[in-house]
């Protein structure tokens, strides 16, 4: 009795807008809901690290080795404040590291593709943070106030990470014969990854309704897709790229592109983990967590000294 | 051209480079996210620095060469970068040993070069001397922390120290080139440098109850005179690889 009555003033805060704080009461399922959502979103930003970290040490010029490195720091900044704002849902982060190692936590699929040239770094910038703002500008309305909060923040930098994509794959597509195939390569095979981050069409989606009642998402994958989709096309024709889809077509009734029919196997194939990538990317992560381990007991250990002092003094 | 200023600005850069480049390979491998946050943000810092004293040396070798070109198409031979900044990552001990024994360096080294007659130098070094003095307290804080931790940590970051204490003798020797720009008043002769440096690697050491390894002069061979370790030939292999490759492409 007492939790519908809780259910319903929460449901109605929801419908006011009014932003779900900590220490608010919340439904058992919102907070499993977010819990999954953030953290996830959080192992995306770190797990991301990875495949552009992959071309850190052979970038071309001095000054796209530091727009890179920055870009790389700003994402684990990014997995930062999100592992703080999952930390406030009750859950440590050391939880999360372990269900991530234990592969019971999942991130975008879209970082278990491999990056096989220089373009690939331009490719990511511009296509799968091109994606990604268009979902996290979105989740800025989403209804609890700690993840809403760290979504302002990281949007600010990720259309900077946009734009100097962007400005990696134009570069290439006035140079050489031979940067011109390296940009229009790499669009081919990032183009379809980058739709499939916005996960599976409305109807087949696990979590969307709920998520949608709660406010957790603002946006039903589907539109968030067809809004990346509309802007993107424009931006690659202009340097004369070709997408790799022959049935791209702007639909004249509707005003937004139509695209071929996504190819969920190979989603869920990729989701799934199965691949090389997938494993390449945890056991990175995994080895870099066991071998920091004596920097991280060593730093527990000296404060713990510190504090004893201190106490005594 | 002046060469003694032309070597000179390529020592400073490419201890810079170097030792950020390697610091860009343990992207995303630090024991927890903020600290790969704050040793990226150092590593950003140094090869800032870097690209900075090869703007000044392209300029003064002038015939059009760019920064760029002497990063990326330079060979082994010509880079003037010291031994301990090549030294490759083998764990976070030697990582930060490697750092901070650099880190005092620097900090001495831009403190003095703040007062150059040269201004670029001059500005560079006012830039460079507030992000080192982070670096410094920094590094000088990891080296008690892990000293004073654990005793695997306290035996880790003694091993390191005990391992590349060899190449710290290189930091301080000076040649005909930094004596005579120092008389000039616009470089530093690395060897009036040691005492400052000494005394605050005690100070830490004394702090993380580490002890200094005993002095040994290790090879009569330097990389900041171009003869390098067997590190450095990888290292540029990788970084340069994509302009080697294709000669005629702008990045
Ligand atoms: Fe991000
Ligand atoms: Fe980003």
């Amino acid at each position: 009795m007492e939790d519908a009555k809780k259910l319903e003033e929460f449901q109605a805060k929801i419908d006011a807008d009014i932003k779900i704080e900590p220490k608010d009461w919340m439904p058992e399922k919102y907070r499993q809901n977010l819990v999954r959502q953030i953290s996830q979103h959080a192992h995306s930003e770190i797990i991301g690290m990875q495949p552009e970290g992959n071309w850190l040490t052979r970038a071309p010029s001095l000054r796209s080795k530091k727009i890179l490195m920055a870009k790389i720091q700003d994402e684990a900044g990014h997995g930062l404040y999100l592992y703080c704002a999952a930390e406030t849902l009750g859950v440590s982060r050391e939880q999360f590291l372990k269900w991530l190692h234990e592969g019971a936590a999942k991130y975008s699929s879209v970082f278990n593709y491999p990056t096989l040239t220089w373009a690939d770094i331009g490719a990511i910038g511009w296509l799968v943070d091109g994606a990604a703002i268009v979902n996290q500008v979105s989740l800025q309305g989403t209804s609890y106030g700690p993840y809403s909060r760290a979504m302002v923040k990281i949007c600010k930098e990720e259309s900077f990470h946009q734009r100097q994509g962007y400005e990696i794959i134009a570069d290439l597509s006035k140079g050489t014969e031979e940067q011109k195939q390296m940009a229009q390569d790499a669009l081919n095979r990032w183009w379809w990854p980058s739709i499939m981050m916005f996960g599976p069409h409305d109807g087949d989606s696990a979590h969307s309704n709920q998520s949608l009642k709660w406010k957790i998402k603002r946006e039903s994958n589907d539109e968030l897709r067809q809004r990346y989709v509309d802007k993107t096309i424009h931006q690659g024709e202009i340097l004369g790229l070709t997408f790799p889809d022959e049935n791209l077509k702007l639909n004249e009734q509707t005003g937004h592109y139509d695209i071929s029919p996504i190819d969920w196997d190979e989603f869920w194939n990729v989701v799934k983990g199965n691949g090389p990538g997938n494993r390449i990317r945890l056991a990175h992560h995994i080895k870099a967590h066991d071998d920091g381990a004596w920097v991280r007991e060593a730093a527990i250990a000296y404060r713990n000294k510190m504090n004893a002092k201190s106490k005594i003094a | 051209m002046n060469t003694n200023l032309y070597t000179y600005c390529l020592r400073l850069a490419d201890n810079g480079l170097i030792l950020s480049h390697r610091i860009a390979e343990y992207c995303s491998a630090g024991p927890q996210l903020e600290e790969d946050l704050a040793i990226t943000n150092v590593g950003l810092d140094l090869l800032g620095q870097a690209e900075s004293f090869l703007k000044y040396a392209a300029e003064i070798k002038g015939g059009g060469i760019t920064e760029d070109d002497l990063a990326y198409k330079r060979k082994e031979k010509d880079f003037l970068c010291v031994h301990l900044t090549e030294i490759p990552n083998f764990d976070y001990a030697y990582i930060m040993a490697r750092q901070f024994l650099m880190d005092a360096f620097n900090f001495y080294l831009y403190s003095k070069l703040v007062n150059s007659k040269d201004d670029i130098i001059a500005g560079i070094s006012a830039k460079a001397i507030k992000e080192v003095t982070y670096h410094l307290s920094r590094s000088s804080d990891w080296i008690v922390r892990l000293g004073q931790g654990t005793q695997e940590s306290h035996q880790r970051i003694q091993t390191a120290f005990d391992e590349l204490w060899m190449f710290t003798d290189e930091l301080f020797e000076s040649d005909e080139i930094e004596k005579s720009l120092e008389k000039e008043g616009i470089g530093v002769d690395s060897s009036t440098l040691k005492k400052d440096w000494q005394m605050k690697i005690n100070e830490v050491f004394s702090l993380a109850g580490i002890n200094v390894p005993k002095i040994e002069k290790h090879s009569l061979q330097y990389g900041k005179f171009g003869l390098h370790t067997e590190y450095l030939g990888y290292l540029l292999a990788e970084m340069q690889h994509i302009p080697l490759l294709y000669p005629d492409a702008k990045w």
